[in-house]
């Protein structure tokens, strides 16, 4: 019964109840920006909320709610790793729609 | 802000437990869903690219209200989840359980949503296969069937989520998850912002397409 | 090597434990390594009795011992048993599972149960696919790239078969997680990174391909499947749907997994070269890195299948040159092998034989593959014999001439045994002199103009079916010559020592056939790993 018993010293460290109500409080509010760019129906700020806000809730999400920050750094390579594949596969595959 | 320090792994003939190497199992299979999703949003992408204005004009369809309330359901969902998590580890175990239920329920909450907004589709006639669809033009075709596609696998997998948590649930009563053995529950959390994190990128793409 | 204690004689091996749900319900990483190699060992005759009857009707212009949907059948068939239930598990789910905990000095993977499940989705997957055969209209008949509109419009039996192959790829994908999962965790003290071995490393490159590609195929086939049954409509032409992006989806897995199926088995080889060369690999740290380069690169290169589909110019350029890139740590590899050879005591065993060999039909194949990545001649060649020509070198001739090598080479360690090296020999004669017999004469038919995938041919492709033919059966004869001896040595009651062969890397450290623990106190390193030092080799 005695599995993955770690002393105290080995435990990572805990971030508090307050820091993730922040963080949720951020991810809300960056959600309604989000939602008011597009719904100005200006094509530009609708973009630009697709390709900076959307990415800042998925990091926000990313390092803190799964804890990224405060892992290795091997672990944070291969995060970037697997989403640099897959927009390594889109790009590449864009090469083909983007200029028939 | 300290990087945590290596688990001893067990010399002695038998099992061994490696807290970190349960981690980096579940991180792997995070990536191998990220790219099974990721597939579909190739196929959102090149044929947006290819109809502009047509998966534009389908998007306006959609009900924006629906899906920023889903989307806030989701994202409370991943912070109730990540609390239990905390609390567990604070050894207050009656108010892990808590947030583990209230991630639940917000989890249950999100499918009947996309219950009701399925049906809503289907009684339009918009549904996979559908005369009325078929009767489109081939850009509004293909960006309901992404959507059928892309928010059916990602309802898919918020169902698998509610079931595991239900088990975790189980581990939580009976002290098989404890303070310092909690990472079947941290694996869950792991699994279940990967859900929330599809979902944030599915918000634009699909209801604010307009 | 190092300071190793010597564990104990002991008696009972990790066949120890008798009965069949020892075996069926086992997590032992050894047992599972059997399991996959008897499992896919009879696929892979199966697979291999399909291309026998492919071969016999091509032996006669017309039809004559199948209607040509028959044959569709059967290439389709051929192509799935062979690549989806043999080659791309391969050295990994056989020699992998076996040896990778040993080699780096640990008792087993990080995740045994999920390494038991990986073997199960395997084999249901295989059951599923199988059963396509049998039931609804038969089996499909598109080839085993399940190319659309076809797909979604026959009325054969793709739903099973692609359900088949998307469980094994879920078999896959969790051994690499467990792979990657074992080596970041549980090497043993002192086997730091670059002192692990290159069959290890391979593991490791391989296993990144198979979790970040996998993935890709299995929402491409879950796509065909609601298509058929929900008529989903995403890959439909008439519904708008782009044929194209199918193949885009199809190719990003199934061209890294080429590398899935290649990366182990030049693992394989960078073990046994140095073996039998009697010195250290040359360029170690290049084969590092090449392994992890061939990983990257061919993970860009997938569109090199679809040349001629129709795809912008912009594309056909960039992927051109992508693949061109490819082929330099590939190359870098064979320099290092050959070089390995230079100065050595080269020693002609069996598993010598199939590895040498292995270098030179790998070269044929990858030079070939270069041909084909040249967009004018691509124009020329796609969807001929030609390309069956180079798959062939590079799968067979690589990956299945690799397993045949690291069959032979690990036997001694796996059974406790030992085959007739003499039978062994002749049966590495008869497949080479069959396999080149078959293959070669693909490639020529190819430039000649024979197309694939057709049940019949042309009066001028008449002479050279006829030798391919002919190349089947030696190759065949050698083949089923070769699986006798093997079979046989398993009930020669010879014991073996722990270092028949003189290795230097740690499973040649261990009693053959391993103890259940591997190790009774686990090793500590302090060289790198290829040294060979002046000792006499201990009689087998």
């Amino acid at each position: 019964m005695s599995s993955n018993v770690q002393s105290h010293a080995e435990s990572p460290h805990i971030v508090g109840y307050a820091a993730f109500i922040k963080v949720w409080i951020a991810l809300v509010v960056l959600t309604g920006l989000l939602v008011g760019l597009s719904l100005t129906h200006r094509p530009n700020l609708a973009l630009l909320g697709l390709l900076v806000i959307t990415p800042t809730k998925a990091s926000l999400v990313l390092f803190y709610f799964m804890h990224l920050k405060y892992e290795s750094t091997a672990l944070k390579y291969m995060v970037a790793a697997a989403i640099g594949v897959l927009i390594i596969f889109i790009g590449l595959t864009f090469s083909d729609y983007l200029f028939r | 802000m300290s990087v945590p320090a290596e688990p001893q792994v067990a010399e002695h003939a038998g099992e061994h437990r490696d807290y970190v190497g349960a981690k980096l199992g579940m991180w792997i299979f995070v990536f191998t869903e990220l790219i099974l999703f990721g597939g579909l949003f190739v196929a959102y992408g090149m044929y947006r690219s290819m109809h502009p204005l047509e998966f534009h004009k389908a998007s306006g369809e959609l009900n924006i209200a629906l899906g920023v309330t889903n989307t806030v359901v989701l994202l409370t969902s991943s912070l109730t989840m990540v609390l239990s998590v905390v609390a567990i580890r604070l050894q207050r175990k009656v108010q892990s359980m808590f947030f583990l239920a209230c991630t639940m329920l917000l989890g249950a909450v999100f499918l009947v949503n996309k219950f009701f907004e399925w049906r809503a589709k289907f009684h339009h006639g918009i549904f996979p296969g559908s005369d009325h669809l078929m009767a489109r033009p081939p850009g509004e075709r293909l960006f309901f069937g992404l959507y059928f596609g892309m928010t059916g696998l990602h309802g898919l997998h918020v169902t698998i989520g509610v079931v595991v948590m239900s088990v975790m649930m189980v581990f939580l009563a009976r002290d098989r998850i404890r303070h310092n053995d909690f990472i079947k529950l941290e694996n869950t959390g792991l699994y279940w912002h990967l859900v929330d994190v599809i979902w944030i990128f599915l918000l634009p793409l699909f209801y604010l397409a307009a | 090597m190092s300071t190793v204690v010597e564990s104990p004689t002991s008696e009972s091996s990790f066949y120890a434990r008798k009965g069949i749900a020892s075996w069926l319900l086992t997590t032992d990483h050894k047992r599972i390594g059997i399991l996959y190699l008897a499992s896919m060992m009879t696929f892979f005759l199966v697979g291999m009795t399909f291309g026998v009857f492919m071969r016999l009707e091509q032996l006669s212009m017309g039809p004559t011992i199948m209607k040509p949907t028959t044959y569709n059948a059967l290439f389709t068939l051929h192509g799935v048993f062979m690549i989806f239930l043999f080659v791309i598990p391969g050295l990994s789910a056989v020699f992998g599972n076996f040896f990778l905990p040993i080699m780096i000095g640990a008792k087993d993977v990080a995740f045994p149960r999920l390494n038991l499940l990986s073997w199960y989705l395997f084999m249901s997957g295989a059951a599923v696919a199988l059963s396509s055969l049998f039931t609804g209209n038969g089996p499909p008949d598109t080839g085993w790239s399940f190319y659309v509109p076809y797909s979604l419009r026959t009325g054969t039996n793709v739903t099973m078969a692609v359900f088949g192959v998307f469980l094994i790829g879920f078999s896959s994908i969790i051994t690499g997680l467990n792979f990657i999962t074992t080596m970041h965790r549980l090497r043993t003290k002192g086997m730091n990174w670059m002192r692990m071995p290159l069959f290890p490393w391979a593991l490791y490159a391989t296993a990144w391909v198979q979790v970040l590609a996998t993935p890709i195929l299995g929402i491409t086939l879950l796509l065909v499947i609601l298509e058929r049954v929900f008529h989903l409509g995403i890959f439909d032409p008439s519904i708008g749907g782009d044929p194209i992006l199918y193949q885009h989806l199809f190719w990003t897995y199934s061209h890294p997994a080429v590398y899935i199926m290649i990366l182990p088995a030049m693992g394989a080889i960078s073990e046994i070269i140095p073996t039998f060369a009697h010195r250290t690999i040359f360029g170690y740290k290049a084969i590092v890195i090449s392994s992890m380069g061939i990983a990257a690169i061919g993970s860009l290169v997938w569109a090199h299948h679809m040349f001629t589909s129709g795809m912008s110019e912009v594309a056909i350029v960039v992927f051109s040159l992508l693949t061109f890139l490819v082929a330099i740590p590939s190359a870098i590899k064979v320099f290092n092998w050959v070089a390995t050879l230079y100065k050595g005591s080269v020693e002609l065993r069996s598993p010598m034989l199939f590895a040498l060999a292995f270098i030179f039909l790998f070269s044929i194949g990858g030079l070939t593959g270069l041909f084909q990545g040249a967009l004018a001649i691509n124009v020329h060649v796609h969807d001929t014999y030609f390309i069956v020509g180079h798959f062939h070198y590079v799968m067979f001739g690589g990956t299945g001439f690799a397993f045949f090598a690291a069959l032979h080479y690990w036997y001694p360690k796996m059974f406790g045994r030992m085959y007739n090296e003499r039978a062994a020999i002749v049966a590495f004669v008869l497949i080479f002199i069959g396999f080149n017999l078959l293959y070669f004469t693909f490639l020529v038919l190819g430039l000649q103009g024979m197309p694939r995938r057709y049940y019949d041919h042309l009066p001028k492709f008449h002479t050279g079916h006829i030798w391919a033919t002919i190349g089947s059966w030696i190759m065949v004869a050698g083949l089923l010559l070769m699986v006798i001896n093997l079979v046989r040595g398993l009930f020669r009651k010879t014991s073996i020592s722990a270092n028949p062969w003189g290795g230097v890397t740690l499973e040649w450290t261990v009693p053959s056939p391993p103890p259940t623990e591997n190790f009774d106190v686990l090793p500590v390193i302090s060289e790198p790993a290829y040294t060979f030092n002046p000792v006499a080799k201990e009689s087998a």
